[in-house]
C-alpha cells in the first residue's frame, strides 16, 4: 500500500519533499548549535548569505539550465531587489513598525521591481535567437550599476526629491532625510533578515522552480531549449515561455537580493557586490553545480560560499588557493575521465552494490 | 532505486552536518583560547587583497610595530597584545565575515576597518556586541554614527572644509577645478563638502568633472575642460591609482597646474612604474609627513622602513597611533584583559574623551563623544621624491 502511494507522488513533489526535509533538517541542526553555543560567530554570521547565495544559484539555474539561455546580468536584477526593497524600508521603518510585515512587504516589492524589469528585458530581447541575451543582460547589470551610483532620494513633508546631481540639488526642508546618497548608497536599512526567513524563501524557490520545470510550461520550456524548431512546429509560442521562465528568475534574483540588503547595513552598489564580477561568481556556481542541477547549485553555491571564509588560515594564498580548488573540482566534475571513475567508486553505487548482495544472500 | 536515493539523501545531510559541527567547535575552542584574561586581544582588519590592498597592507604593517614596541616595553599595564588581522577585500559584506571570525578569535576590541564601506557595515555589527572600534583610515561620517566607534582620521566632511579653507587662506589660486570620482563615498563625500564650502572662499570653482570606477583609464576629457576653463589649480579628492594616469595625461597634454589632493593621495610615490617626476610640486592635505623632525616621527619611520623596506604612509601611521590610543585609552580607564567586550567597550568609551594623545598624525589629539577626531590637517608637498611639509 505505501509502495503505490510513493509511486503516485509526482515527480516534483518527492524532489521537493527531498530538497525541503534537507534545508529542514540543516536549519534544525544549526538552531540547535546555536542555542547550545557550539556554533562560531563565523557560521552564524554566513547562515543568511548562503541562502541568499543558493538563491541566486537556483535561479540562476533556471534561465541557464532550464531555459538554456545565457545571462551574464544576474546581479543587476538582485541590485534592483535589494535598492528597492531597502529603499522601501528605509522610508517605512517608522510607520509599519512590525519587522514581519514590512519585511514581507519588502521582499514582495524587492521580486516584483526585478521581475518587471526582467519582463521588459525579456520582451524586446527573447524573441532574437543567439547570444544576444548574454550580451543585453551583461550591459544591462553594468547600466543598473551605474544609474544607482548616480541616484540622490530624499523623503521630507512634502513628498519624494529625485536629483542625478547630488545630495545638495534634493533641496530637502529641515525634517527631510537622504535615503538613497548616490555613490554612498543605502545606509542604515533595518537587519530584518533572518535565518529562519531566509531558509523559507530558499525552500520557496525550491519549490517554485521544480513546480515549474515539471510543469506543462516547464516541459514546453525545454523543450525549446531542446529542439526550437521542434518545440515551434508542434505549436508551442516560444517568446511567451522564455519570458515566463525569465522574468520569474528575475524574480527570485530580486528576493536574494532584498535579502542582501537586509543582512548588512551597508548597501553599495559597488562593482564587486552587483557588478559583472558577482554575475560571473553566480554563473560559476551554476556551472559547478551542474547546468539544469537545482540541487547541485544549492550545494556548489554554499561550498564556494564557505572555502574563502575557511581558507583564511591561509593568509596571503587564501585566493590563490581558493582559484587552484575551483579549478580542481571543475576538472572533478566535468572531466569525462573523472566521471567515469566518480561512477565506479561512486558510494550510492557501493551501497547499492552491498544491499544488492544481501538480496542474493537472502 | 528508492533506496539508493534514500540513502544518498542522508550521506549527504549527514555530511553536510559534520562539516557544520566540525566548524562550530572548531570556533569555540579558538574562543576559549582567547579569553585567558592575561592578554588583550585586538583584532583588525582592512583590504590585503584587490584594489585598495597598499592601504590595507600599511595599515597592517603600522599597527603591527606598534604591538611590537609595547608589548617589548612590557604591555599595557603589564598585559602584553595579541594582534590579529583579517583581509575583508574592500567589501563590507565580506567586512562582517572577517569581524565575525575575529570575534572566534577572541578579540575584545576591533581597531578598523581600513576603508569606509566596511568600516559602516561592520559599525552595525560592533554596536550590537557593544565591542570597542576604533577605525584608523574609516573616513565617511556613518562610522562614528553610534558612540562605541572612533576615528584616527579626519572624516570626509572635515577634509573637504579644510582643503577649500587651505587653498583660499594660502590663496593658492583663484580658479579652481575638481576632479571627482562620482561612484566613490570618500570622493563624493569630499566635493560636496568642498563645494560648499568654497561659495564663501576667494576662489571659484571654474570646473567640476566627474568620472565613475569604471571607467577611469582616460581623464583626457575632464583634464580638456580643466584646462580650458583656466583653471590654476586642480583639486583631486581621489585616490592615488587614479591621480598616477591623471598627472601623466596632464604632461602629455601640457597642462601644468597645482595639483592639489587630500590623503588619498599619500601612496603615490610608492605606484610602479610611475615616473615620479610627474609628481614633483603635487600638494596633499594629509596628517602624516614621513619627513617631520619630530622624534615621534623618525622613530616610526625608521622602524617601517628597517621592518617592511618602505617609507609609511598616512595610513600606516594612523594604525601606528590608533594602537597606542587604544593603549592610552586603557590606561586611563583601568581595563583588565579579564573583563567582558561590553565592560571594556563602557569604560573605554568614556576614557577616551578623556585623553590627549600626541601621535605621528597629530599633537594634541583629542575626541568628542560623537567619536570624532580633533587635530591640525598638514599641507605636504612633494619635493625631490619624497613628501615634505609645506610651510
Amino acid at each position: 500500500m505505501k509502495n503505490t502511494a510513493k509511486k503516485q507522488m509526482s515527480k516534483s513533489t518527492r524532489s521537493n519533499l527531498i530538497m525541503t526535509g534537507a534545508i529542514v533538517l540543516v536549519y534544525i541542526v544549526s538552531q540547535i548549535m546555536i542555542a547550545g553555543g557550539a556554533m562560531s560567530n563565523l557560521m552564524k554570521g554566513l547562515l543568511v548569505p548562503l541562502c541568499y547565495y543558493s538563491i541566486l544559484a537556483v535561479s540562476l539555474n533556471l534561465t541557464v539550465g532550464i531555459l538554456g539561455e545565457l545571462s551574464l546580468g544576474h546581479a543587476g536584477f538582485m541590485c534592483i531587489g535589494a535598492f528597492t526593497s531597502a529603499f522601501f524600508s528605509k522610508a517605512t521603518v517608522s510607520v509599519i513598525t512590525n519587522a514581519g510585515v514590512r519585511f514581507t512587504l519588502a521582499i514582495l516589492i524587492g521580486a516584483c521591481a526585478a521581475a518587471l524589469f526582467g519582463g521588459l528585458i525579456g520582451t524586446v530581447v527573447l524573441r532574437l535567437q543567439g547570444d544576444y541575451l548574454a550580451i543585453v543582460t551583461l550591459a544591462f547589470g553594468e547600466i543598473i550599476k551605474n544609474v544607482v551610483n548616480a541616484l540622490f532620494i530624499g523623503i521630507d513633508s512634502n513628498g519624494i526629491h529625485f536629483s542625478m546631481k547630488d545630495a545638495m540639488a534634493l533641496n530637502l526642508s529641515e525634517d527631510g532625510k537622504i535615503i538613497v546618497n548616490g555613490p554612498r548608497g543605502i545606509t542604515g536599512t533595518p537587519k530584518d533578515a533572518t535565518f529562519t526567513i531566509a531558509a523559507l524563501l530558499l525552500i520557496l524557490t525550491f519549490v517554485i522552480v521544480t513546480n515549474l520545470v515539471n510543469s506543462r510550461s516547464g516541459r514546453a520550456i525545454m523543450a525549446i531549449r531542446d529542439n526550437r524548431i521542434a518545440a515551434e512546429s508542434v505549436g508551442i509560442h516560444i517568446t511567451k515561455y522564455k519570458i515566463l521562465a525569465f522574468t520569474i528568475s528575475a524574480a527570485l534574483a530580486g528576493v536574494a537580493g532584498v535579502l542582501y540588503a537586509h543582512n548588512i547595513s551597508t548597501l553599495i552598489a559597488a562593482p564587486k557586490n552587483f557588478g559583472y564580477n558577482m554575475s560571473i561568481m553566480i554563473l560559476v556556481f551554476v556551472v559547478l553545480g551542474g547546468i539544469g542541477n537545482l540541487k547541485g547549485s544549492v550545494i556548489a553555491a554554499v561550498v564556494l560560499t564557505m572555502l574563502p571564509e575557511y581558507l583564511r588560515f591561509m593568509q596571503d594564498y587564501r585566493m590563490l588557493i581558493y582559484a587552484v580548488i575551483l579549478i580542481v573540482m571543475m576538472i572533478f566534475n566535468w572531466n569525462p575521465k573523472c566521471i567515469t571513475w566518480r561512477k565506479n567508486h561512486s558510494l550510492q553505487g557501493y551501497f547499492a552494490r552491498l544491499t544488492k548482495k544481501t538480496k542474493k544472500e537472502a | 532505486m528508492k533506496m539508493k536515493k534514500v540513502l544518498g539523501l542522508i550521506l549527504t545531510v549527514s555530511l553536510a552536518a559534520a562539516g557544520l559541527a566540525a566548524c562550530g567547535t572548531q570556533g569555540s575552542t579558538v574562543s576559549k583560547g582567547g579569553a585567558t584574561g592575561d592578554k588583550f586581544y585586538i583584532g583588525a582588519m582592512g583590504p590585503l587583497t584587490g584594489s585598495n590592498a597598499v592601504y590595507g597592507q600599511h595599515v597592517k604593517d603600522g599597527a603591527e610595530i606598534a604591538v611590537k614596541e609595547i608589548n617589548a616595553a612590557g604591555g599595557i599595564n603589564g598585559k602584553q597584545i595579541e594582534f590579529k588581522y583579517e583581509d575583508d577585500e574592500h567589501d563590507p559584506e565580506k567586512a562582517v565575515n572577517a569581524y565575525n571570525n575575529l570575534k572566534d578569535w577572541g578579540m575584545q576590541l576591533l581597531m578598523g576597518a581600513v576603508t569606509s564601506g566596511p568600516s559602516v557595515a561592520v559599525a552595525e555589527e560592533t554596536k550590537n556586541d557593544s565591542m570597542f572600534q576604533i577605525t584608523p583610515s574609516g573616513s565617511s561620517q556613518d562610522v562614528i554614527k553610534y558612540d562605541n566607534a572612533f576615528q584616527v582620521c579626519f572624516t570626509d566632511p572635515n577634509q573637504g572644509v579644510a582643503s577649500a579653507k587651505y587653498i583660499s587662506n594660502q590663496k593658492l589660486a583663484s580658479k579652481v577645478a575638481v576632479i571627482y570620482d562620482s561612484s566613490d563615498v570618500y570622493s563624493s563625500g569630499i566635493y560636496a563638502k568642498f563645494a560648499e564650502e568654497a561659495k564663501n572662499s576667494n576662489f571659484e570653482i571654474v570646473a567640476a568633472e566627474a568620472f565613475t570606477s569604471d571607467s577611469k583609464s582616460d581623464f583626457s576629457v575632464q583634464l580638456q575642460k580643466a584646462k580650458d576653463s583656466g583653471a590654476e589649480l586642480v583639486f583631486l579628492p581621489i585616490y592615488y591609482q587614479e591621480t598616477t594616469l591623471i598627472l601623466t595625461q596632464a604632461n602629455d597634454m601640457g597642462f601644468d597646474p597645482i595639483f592639489f589632493g587630500c590623503d588619498g593621495l599619500d601612496g603615490i610615490l610608492g605606484v610602479k612604474n610611475f615616473d615620479k617626476a610627474l609628481a614633483e610640486g603635487v600638494m596633499l592635505l594629509t596628517p602624516f609627513a614621513a619627513d617631520a623632525p619630530d622624534e615621534k616621527t623618525q622613530n616610526f619611520v625608521k622602524q617601517f622602513k628597517e621592518t617592511y623596506g618602505e617609507i609609511p604612509n598616512q595610513f600606516g601611521a594612523d594604525a601606528y597611533d590608533a594602537i597606542y590610543i587604544i593603549k592610552a585609552a586603557i590606561e586611563t580607564a583601568g581595563v583588565t584583559p579579564d573583563m567582558s567586550t561590553s565592560e571594556i567597550c563602557d569604560a573605554l568609551k568614556s576614557a577616551i574623551t578623556k585623553i590627549t594623545y600626541d601621535g605621528v598624525t597629530g599633537a594634541g589629539m583629542t575626541w568628542a563623544p560623537t567619536g570624532e577626531v580633533n587635530k591640525e590637517p598638514r599641507a605636504v608637498i612633494i619635493k625631490n621624491g619624497t613628501y615634505q611639509l609645506f610651510e
